[in-house]
């Protein structure tokens, strides 16, 4: 199958600081795709290299065939690529229904239809539509900022870490959401929780000390647990 | 008591002159976080572009349109060839933003007069009001009017607007708002001539308040204004309504009663207020 995202020996610098070291990595339309890794191994770094705001200085990211590493962040995202950062980045001071405006590039009858989509997965935003972000429990933040990527219609979400700092409960439905996307959009999914991300993956990329040390369908990773125990330090 | 009304008028005009200045730096900085000592060269070009034009036109409101287009223009130009080089780096921003300052001032004089200016209040609103035996001056009135609407329009497109929500966002969050698929500069470019217009229009209100004008008019009211942005706190539009007004009012009362302090005061109430609360009155930032 053709590749959506082609990633080849994607290097960044962060000052003087060699962080990756030559990141390779294809995402496959209609999967989900996790990229694993343990504290600082370059996850976070990667997916703000392909969105093109920590950008690489060797290397070629392709989307859809077309070389797209040289172009700035706002049109890497117009291209049809949806992020949403570790932080959640939320605009505090504005509300959920503010947020979900400012985020529509259009407000055709698809972003529309999206947005009511994604608002019944997440009914808590309709709830709180009128509060400010900045307000929100952690889990409606994450929601917040994962429908905010999701209401273009973006052919692939950049997920960093959705479950950080979540009760167990919040992040399994969490993840049950990201696999009800997974019929609307491809997802690269930045998880630490092995458990959980298995649940939803089709393909993973173990990444150490920035770099990729190994690839291959989750099925592979569930019957590996000496790379389990090296990298992700569980059994 | 009329002599309190009185001091009271004129310090929430004052207040509202640093407010227009105060608009555009407290933006400017929030969003794109630029020092620009520029923009007091801006108020003096709406002060002088606003004298010439009424004298051409004979119509005030014109005059006062023709100082915001006149703003506008030379905000777009500062921000393209002057500003945009040094996003990032605010010790050559300060440098060249003063060197826009200076160059700004001596335009005036090779423009128009290397003289002191005469401005003329419009008929209209010359004279003043009596109310009792307390004596209204209308252009004071005037200029608190218009300082007014301009802080709920502007408080207005901030709140409302979809673009105004965006500018919003990216004093929050710059990064976020470009990943979103939106162009970042084309909003500073943006926001930075409107901020100019406003400082041009303050200009062009004041030269009829003073009565006269000159090159290097724009510096005190510079001085001002960024005292009242880091009173009111980066970013915030309320906060330098609030801040303005107590920098206009305290002005007033102290030069009254108090004129040895009248210099002082201003950077008393800004010393504690940071000591206060650091980040201004209505800071969100740190
Ligand atoms: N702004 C920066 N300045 C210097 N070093 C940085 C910066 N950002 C990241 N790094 C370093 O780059 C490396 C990779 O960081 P990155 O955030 O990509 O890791 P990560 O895999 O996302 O980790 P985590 O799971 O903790 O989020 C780390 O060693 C980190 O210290
Ligand atoms: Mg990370």
């Amino acid at each position: 199958m053709m590749t959506l995202l082609q990633v080849k020996d994607m290097q960044t610098f962060i000052e003087q600081y060699h962080i990756l070291q030559g990141v390779t990595m294809d995402v496959t339309p209609g999967e989900i795709t996790v990229l694993f890794g343990r504290n600082g191994a370059g996850k976070t770094t990667t997916l703000r290299s392909i969105m093109g705001l920590q950008p690489a200085s060797k290397g070629s990211i392709h989307w859809k065939g077309e070389s797209i590493e040289r172009l700035a962040t706002y049109q890497i995202a117009r291209k049809g690529i949806g992020y949403v950062p570790e932080d959640q980045s939320m605009f505090y001071d504005l509300t959920v229904g503010e947020t979900m405006r400012i985020a529509m590039r259009r407000q055709d009858d698809r972003t529309m239809e999206r947005q009511e989509w994604i608002l019944n997965v997440f009914p808590d935003l309709r709830t709180f539509w009128n509060r400010k972000t900045g307000l929100l429990s952690g889990g409606q933040k994450q929601m917040m900022a994962i429908a905010r990527a999701y209401v273009n219609d973006n052919d692939l979400l950049l997920i960093d870490e959705p479950s950080k700092g979540l009760a167990p409960i919040m992040v399994e439905k969490l993840m049950q959401s990201i696999e009800m996307m997974k019929a609307k959009t491809t997802v690269l999914l930045v998880e630490q929780n092995f458990f959980m991300a298995q649940t939803i993956g089709d393909r993973y990329y173990m990444m150490d000390e920035g770099k990729i040390v190994h690839q291959g369908s989750m099925q592979e990773l569930r019957n590996n647990g000496e790379i389990r125990r090296k990298y992700l330090g569980i059994a | 008591m009329d002599g309190v009304i009185n001091l009271l008028v004129n310090g929430l005009a004052t207040g509202m002159l640093v407010f227009l200045l105060a608009v555009g730096l407290t933006l400017i900085f929030g969003l794109m976080s630029v020092l620009n000592f520029g923009h007091g060269g801006l108020f003096a070009w709406g002060a002088y572009g606003g004298v010439w034009l009424y004298g051409v036109t004979g119509s005030f409101v014109a005059a006062l349109i023709g100082a915001v287009v006149i703003g506008m223009a030379l905000g777009w130009m500062m921000e393209r060839w002057v500003i945009r080089p040094v996003y990032g780096n605010h010790v050559q921003q300060i440098l060249v933003t003063l060197g826009v300052m200076l160059v700004l001032s001596e335009m005036l004089k090779v423009v128009w007069s290397p003289n002191p200016l005469k401005a003329d209040v419009p008929p209209l609103l010359s004279g003043s009001w009596e109310i009792g035996s307390v004596i209204l001056i209308k252009y004071r009135l005037f200029v608190i009017v218009i300082g007014l609407l301009v802080f709920l329009a502007v408080q207005l497109v901030l709140k409302k607007t979809k673009i105004g929500l965006i500018v919003r966002a990216g004093v929050m969050n710059k990064e976020m708002v470009q990943a979103l698929g939106i162009h970042i500069r084309t909003i500073f470019t943006l926001v930075f001539m409107v901020g100019a217009g406003l400082a041009a229009l303050g200009g062009a209100l004041l030269a009829p308040y003073s009565g006269v004008i000159f090159s290097e008019m724009g510096m005190q009211f510079a001085i001002l204004a960024f005292i009242v942005v880091v009173i009111g706190g980066m970013g915030s539009i309320q906060g330098s309504m609030l801040a303005a007004i107590l920098v206009g009012l305290s002005g007033s009362f102290l030069a009254y009663y108090l004129p040895e302090l009248s210099l002082a005061g201003n950077m008393l109430l800004m010393v504690i207020v940071l000591l206060i609360k650091p980040s201004g009155l209505f800071g969100a930032k740190g």
